[in-house]
């Protein structure tokens, strides 16, 4: 599969239809290994960088199935299409911004992510629409094996799989889930939340990772400790915050629905108003109006628009892909003008 | 780079000082002190806690991993006795780990072994691993060194020209991965 055409289709991780997606955008389940006998990425020279990569594209793609996932090499790749893979979480934002071989192997639906040379060796994800623990670390224990069959790990038994930061050893496991947390926020209780959620051990962060901002009420929660405890633990830890955190998020919708409608509605109206009409708008602008559409649509104010179509809008308004549909590097006020266009064509508006 | 950012960790905020007037109330002093990346773009931002919690971006400080690991390393910075220690396998000294946040081999875990393990204990809460095993047992740590001697064995004598030396050190790799793939 070509980038263009990767680019075109919807990602995995925007599918409506999962479960709780009123809430949970998606589940990620992160794996960090690295190569026995190798040094990491800051001690390796450029030789070295370029064999392993060669001995790692072959395994990935003999596990994976060649036939099943694409290559995409990351050096010398348009700064575009990195950013649109940023965008859709295939790749990370280092991995974007690094220098030197490195690359990563897709599945056609989006849903498995490998990237090799990034801060580790191998960096494994997989993404499931909606809150799915269980199954998507079934899947990527899976592919994780597959992998090992390939390539010797980095492992020692007291430390557990070696990693370039000491802050993924362990089980080099990272769960992240993507919350859309209107309700909190509205009712200014999301402090509160997090505030109990650091305390278990588990960090929150921006809608793309650390040090992003919290645009369009999206949050990531993750569990932080990869050391001490097994997968199991982690999973079960998140498996027993989520669904309370899903609960508060449920009963303040109702507060503001029942309470305050008029707020809501103006809320909810007023954004619809704005994406429908304006000329030029920014993408974090397009986020958070899109969040009260999100909303509108869930408390069922706002009838007759798909929920898919508000989730491939949050997608493809990003900076990058609205320069990927207009085919050109834009200036940063001519991609307002084309994301203004596009939104108000998407949403069937003049 | 650190100290510019709110640290969160277990004893609650810490909030730096600047005298620097928030940007967008301009009254109270700015005491949330935030770089983002936008993409490839870079912003530094200073607000006052009110107008971050407005935003919503104050909940973004806590729990920086980094954060937390590159504070810890700064408390050990008068000690320059530890920052001199190398690892033998890769070159990489304390310093130079403690300055990037990243380790050069497999190895550093045992080098940097008494330091590492107050990092660990408290980003991890814990220092032994109990989850999840390789199948295989080729990633036994002994093998996995010998093989990094030989990797640098083998690019010294490829730099120097040694190239019947190096020849014979390529076939000793390969078999010993042969070896540890088939285990």
């Amino acid at each position: 599969m070509k980038l263009d055409d990767l680019i075109a289709q919807p990602t995995s991780w925007l599918q409506p239809g999962g479960p709780q997606s009123d809430i949970i955008l998606s589940t990620r389940v992160r794996l960090a290994r690295n190569v026995a006998g190798r040094p990491f990425l800051t001690r390796l020279t450029a030789e070295q960088r370029e064999e392993l990569e060669a001995w790692l594209k072959a395994a990935v793609l003999k596990a994976l199935g060649p036939q099943d996932v694409s290559w995409f090499e990351l050096d010398g790749m348009p700064e575009i299409d990195r950013r649109c893979l940023v965008e859709r979480h295939l790749i990370s934002r280092e991995q974007a911004a690094g220098e030197g071989h490195r690359g990563v192997a897709i599945d056609p639906s989006q849903r498995i992510a490998v990237m090799t040379n990034e801060e580790d060796h191998i960096r494994l994800q997989v993404y499931s629409p909606g809150l799915q623990l269980d199954e998507t670390w079934r899947d990527a224990d899976e592919i994780d094996d597959r992998i090992e069959q390939q390539v010797p790990y980095s492992f020692s038994p007291k430390l557990g799989y070696l990693t370039a930061c000491p802050t993924n050893v362990g089980t080099g496991l990272r769960v992240s889930l993507m919350l859309h947390l209107p309700g909190l926020v509205l009712t200014k209780q999301i402090e509160k939340v997090f505030r109990a959620v650091s305390r278990m051990r588990l960090a929150v962060r921006g809608l793309y990772g650390e040090g992003t901002q919290a645009t369009g009420d999206v949050y990531q929660i993750s569990n932080q400790a990869t050391l001490g405890r097994s997968e199991q633990d982690i999973l079960k830890t998140l498996g027993a915050v989520i669904p309370q955190i899903i609960a508060y998020e449920r009963q303040a919708r109702d507060v503001l629905a029942t309470e305050s409608p008029m707020f809501v509605d103006d809320r909810i109206f007023r954004s619809w108003g704005i994406l429908t009409h304006a000329r030029t708008i920014s993408s974090d602008e397009t986020l958070t109006l899109l969040s009260a559409i999100r909303l509108g649509i869930h408390l069922s104010r706002l009838k007759g628009v798909a929920i898919a179509a508000v989730n491939e809008l949050f997608l493809m308004t990003r900076p990058g892909h609205i320069q990927k549909i207009r085919g050109a590097e834009l200036s940063e006020a001519d991609r307002d003008v084309a994301r203004a266009d596009y939104i108000r064509r998407r949403l069937g508006a003049a | 780079m650190a100290d510019k950012q709110v640290k969160r960790g277990v004893g609650g905020p810490r909030v730096k000082e600047t005298g620097v007037l928030c940007q967008r109330c301009k009254k109270q002093q700015a005491t949330i002190h935030l770089t983002e990346i936008l993409q490839t773009e870079k912003r530094e931002r200073h607000l006052c806690e009110d107008c971050a919690r407005e935003e919503g971006v104050a909940i973004k400080a806590q729990a920086n991993l980094h954060d937390i690991l590159a504070g810890m390393l700064e408390a050990h910075q008068e000690a320059g006795k530890e920052a001199a220690i190398t690892c033998p396998d890769c070159g990489i000294t304390y310093a130079e780990f403690r300055n990037g946040g990243r380790l050069g081999c497999p190895h550093d875990y045992e080098v940097f072994g008494d330091l590492l393990r107050e990092v660990l204990e408290k980003v991890h809460g814990a220092s032994q691993h109990v989850g999840k095993l390789p199948q295989r047992a080729g990633a036994d740590s002994h093998a996995q060194r010998e093989l990094m001697q030989l990797r640098r064995q083998l690019q010294e004598a490829v730099e120097s020209e040694h190239y019947e030396e190096a020849a014979r050190l390529r076939d000793l790799i390969k078999d010993k991965e042969t070896a540890g793939e088939t285990r």
